[in-house]
């Protein structure tokens, strides 16, 4: 029988970077596939060629047998590949029918068929699991189903083939169980199903055979049946990673204090009455799914925004005016969420970006005037003590890769000695060693009597090197547990809204 | 084919882009030349000869490319910032009327006293301007372009107001021109028999310190970070609204010393012709130098020399007048190509 997918020779080089490297690649009918990966190692780009959004530079794509014509995603679709992207092509405006029948139907058809599309979307949604209510507006949906309607999509177009792009990175433990179950019963249909993942725990689980990219070449293909973590990890990174370990140590006094905070409009990402006490030397975690108030929570203590209601002690100080330069003055470091967005302004040189937070202290300018030796200086030595690789005062901040960047704006904040470190998303899209370097430093702080208040989305994270934990869900906030006392079955089920004394002990 | 970003900008490519954007217009409008049934070699002669050729083609292009430099200079210090400034026209004619109106007036002050608080006065004017845009811009977060931009027909018809009424020379024979100014007020010569002043060593100056401002000052990075990403200036705790002010208010002080240099230097007076539009062709002349303020003198040089040379091209040959025009425009279009292609490059 020939294989629903058969990849051969695609080699695509972007600049200097070759991001894939003649990768061969076969999906068997029925079969699921994980492309594991770090970030960069190729998968996204491998699949976008896949499905018609890039040219390969070489390289043939066959769908069933028969070849794909290049850089014509109308083609691939009508092969039967369904994507369903990280990032998902929804229209928040309509309702889930219309974002799943629009362009299926001839523009200028005098009625459209909804009924006839209707009833076969009901069938789809019983056949795999993937219940919606059709006619929601699509912007008041949960992430869960958001994706469960871009699957629909995929099926009503009649996919034979599904691609899926990192589709658990939004989605709580349960959510993600639930998504691979519908998966599994789509394959049980004869459906084939690649997914793009760095999650070494789902792709043991949930995958027939694993091929794992790294720096654009395809290093492994193999079952996962008999695969471990540790070997996968190495082939993944491309050597042993050595994750810093979080040694037990009794916290000081409270530095930072919130109590009965609001911020924003609750259910839209605010914030509503949260407490929570930051003690030195601990790592207190506030965890939870995308969009649940996160946001909010860091902007309140980057000082870019005001609380509704409640207080803020540093020290037991109340703030009562705050602004960034106020904040860092109270010895408060904050690591945005969005390195390119928040965290540097890319455009400039490493060493404008490692001064512009302190650009007024006496270290770096006079009566208004720069001092850029020093500010040079500067900069070389945080490039020395935080080993940002490949890279020069005079750098361009946009060359640097992501774990680069982040050693930046990470290594400018912790040279101050700050008290506390506000770290949101810190390692997100890191690859591992990055990931462990990053984790080293926020460990090495902590021991250094700093409190880190650290926001993610990241269970692994969070059981690396968090001391306590709090879960966001809907702008509120959980009672800090002890990591010792929590699961990851345990606060997924917090972060999907239920209550604690229900799920939450292991 | 495919455009890729190039991980960095060779300098060359830099000093390159506007010589290159140049000659594109300039061969570009050599097609309209020749429509036009000259012969384009001797029409670009003429065009050379009469701005550049001699004392009097000299510094009669640098007289007009000074107040040029003035607005292009308000455009380069509100767009680093990305302050849409459209309104220099407005307040380059706001610093005119603000010298025509004290100017006219003895207050028997020496000219080392007169001629500096004039010009204080005029950068104030259109400070002052620009101060309303830049707070609703801030305060409320309404579009600068649109309010800089209608600004400018405001003080056109106000100083249509003031020329033909309160402020008009009685002795003008009814002509709409305001009231000379004193002996005491105007700026000396540079050269003699000729029209160039001392406004041109301050258009010089004025580069030269934005120049500096922006490499070297706390103020200048602020500015350029705030326009780069005004997200990541906030969150460094650069005050974004107070620079987008500064920055603002800058540009108009630069606009409103063009217009104050234009009528001290050159007119004397003030009437609603002051201005052939150096408000809308500074914005040229800035995109030309890429907003660098050095850039800015050679490319005002350049905007000028078409202006002084196209009307002997259009006695010599025929050819309309209008052509300087097409060729500024033309050359700012090929300019935004030529910076393009600088940044990015061309891949099968």
């Amino acid at each position: 029988m020939t294989p629903a997918l058969e990849l051969a020779g695609i080699t695509k080089q972007f600049g200097q970077l070759l991001a894939n490297d003649r990768i061969n690649l076969s999906l068997g009918r029925g079969e699921v596939l994980a492309l594991l990966g770090e970030n960069g190692a190729g998968k996204t780009t491998l699949m976008n060629i896949l499905f018609g959004h890039y040219v390969a530079d070489a390289g043939s794509v066959r769908v069933f047998g028969r070849e794909l014509p290049k850089g014509d995603p109308a083609a691939a679709i009508a092969a039967g590949i369904g994507m369903v992207h990280q990032h998902f092509t929804l229209a928040g405006n309509l309702s889930v029918l219309d974002n799943i029948t629009i362009g299926t139907e001839p523009l200028f058809a005098l009625r459209s068929r909804r009924s006839r599309a209707r009833a076969r979307l009901h069938d789809l949604a019983r056949r795999f699991g993937l219940q919606v209510d059709l006619d929601a507006r699509v912007a008041d949906l949960s992430v869960g189903e958001q994706q469960r309607v871009e699957i629909l999509k995929s099926l009503f177009r009649e996919a034979r083939i599904l691609i899926l792009d990192e589709p658990t990175a939004v989605l709580t433990p349960q959510e993600s169980e639930r998504l691979f179950s519908t998966l599994r019963s789509m394959t049980q249909e004869g459906l084939s199903i690649v997914f793009i993942s760095h999650k070494l725990h789902e792709v043991i689980t949930h995958a027939d055979r694993v091929a794992v990219l790294r720096q654009g070449r395809l290093v492994a293909e193999r079952p996962t049946q008999g695969a471990s973590r540790a070997e996968l990890a190495e082939l993944m990174v491309g050597r042993r990673v050595l994750h810093p370990s979080r040694t037990p140590l009794p916290p000081g006094r409270t530095l930072l204090r919130l109590q009965g905070v609001s911020a924003g409009s609750t259910g839209q990402g605010g914030l509503a009455a949260v407490d929570l006490d930051l003690r030195e030397r601990e790592v207190l975690a506030i965890v939870g799914v995308a969009g649940n108030g996160q946001a909010a929570l860091s902007r309140l203590l980057a000082g870019l925004s005001l609380p509704t209601a409640g207080s803020i002690e540093i020290d037991g100080h109340h703030l009562r005016r705050v602004d960034p330069s106020g904040l860092q003055q109270m010895g408060l470091a904050h690591i945005p969420e969005d390195r390119h967005k928040e965290g540097v302004v890319s455009d400039l040189q490493l060493y404008e970006n490692a001064i512009l937070e302190r650009i007024r202290d006496r270290r770096f300018s006079a009566f208004g005037l720069l001092r850029p030796r020093a500010a040079r200086a500067h900069a070389a030595t945080l490039i020395e003590a935080f080993d940002i690789r490949g890279a020069k005062p005079t750098t361009r901040t946009r060359l640097l890769s992501g774990g680069n960047m982040q050693k930046l704006i990470l290594g400018r904040n912790l040279i101050e000695k700050p008290r506390i470190i506000v770290a949101s998303q810190p390692t997100r899209g890191l690859d591992e060693g990055a990931v462990a370097e990053i984790h080293r430093r926020l460990l090495e702080a902590r021991s250094d009597d700093a409190g880190i208040l650290l926001i993610s989305e990241d269970l692994d994270e969070v059981f690396r090197i968090a001391d306590r934990v709090q879960v966001i869900f809907r702008g509120r906030l959980s009672a800090p547990l002890p990591i010792e006392q929590t699961s990851e079955a345990g606060l997924g089920l917090m972060m999907a809204g239920e209550e604690r004394h229900e799920a939450g002990t292991a | 084919m495919r455009l890729e970003r190039r991980e960095r900008v060779p300098a060359l490519a830099l000093v390159a882009a506007p010589v290159a954007a140049i000659l594109a217009a300039l061969s570009l409008c050599s097609i309209l030349i020749a429509l036009a049934g000259a012969s384009v070699l001797a029409a670009y002669g003429t065009l050379l000869n009469e701005s550049f050729g001699g004392r009097l083609g000299i510094t009669e292009t640098l007289t007009r490319a000074t107040p040029l430099i003035f607005t292009g200079l308000a455009a380069a210090v509100a767009f680093r910032a990305r302050f849409w400034n459209i309104g220099a026209e407005g307040q380059f004619y706001m610093g005119a009327i603000a010298v025509a109106a004290l100017g006219s007036i003895n207050f028997g002050l020496s000219p080392m006293m007169e001629i500096p608080l004039l010009l204080v006065c005029g950068a104030l004017a259109g400070a002052c301007f620009i101060a309303g845009p830049a707070i609703l811009k801030v305060q409320f977060g309404v579009d600068e372009v649109v309010t800089t931009l209608l600004l400018n027909f405001v003080a056109i018809l106000l100083v249509s107001l003031l020329v033909e009424g309160p402020m008009r020379d009685p002795l003008s024979f009814g002509w709409p021109q305001s009231e000379p100014i004193i002996d005491t007020a105007v700026l000396p010569h540079l050269v003699e028999r000729s029209r160039l002043h001392w406004g041109f060593v301050l258009a010089l100056l004025a580069a030269a310190a934005v120049a500096f401002l922006h490499a070297r000052s706390v103020f200048g990075l602020s500015t350029i970070a705030v326009g780069l990403s005004a997200p990541a200036a906030r969150h460094a705790g650069i005050k974004v609204e107070r620079v987008l002010i500064m920055a603002a208010l800058g540009s108009g002080m630069l606009a409103g010393l063009g217009g104050a240099v234009e009528v001290m230097g050159l007119k004397g007076y003030v009437t609603t012709d002051l201005s052939p539009g150096y408000g809308a062709a500074g914005v040229i002349v800035a995109m030309l130098a890429s907003l660098n303020p050095l850039g800015i003198v050679p490319a005002a040089v350049f905007v000028a020399a078409m202006f002084v040379g196209a009307d002997a091209m259009a006695r010599a040959h025929g050819v309309p007048s209008f052509i300087a025009d097409v060729i500024v425009a033309t050359s700012l279009l090929s300019m935004l190509v030529a910076l393009f292609l600088a940044e990015y490059r061309v891949r099968r």
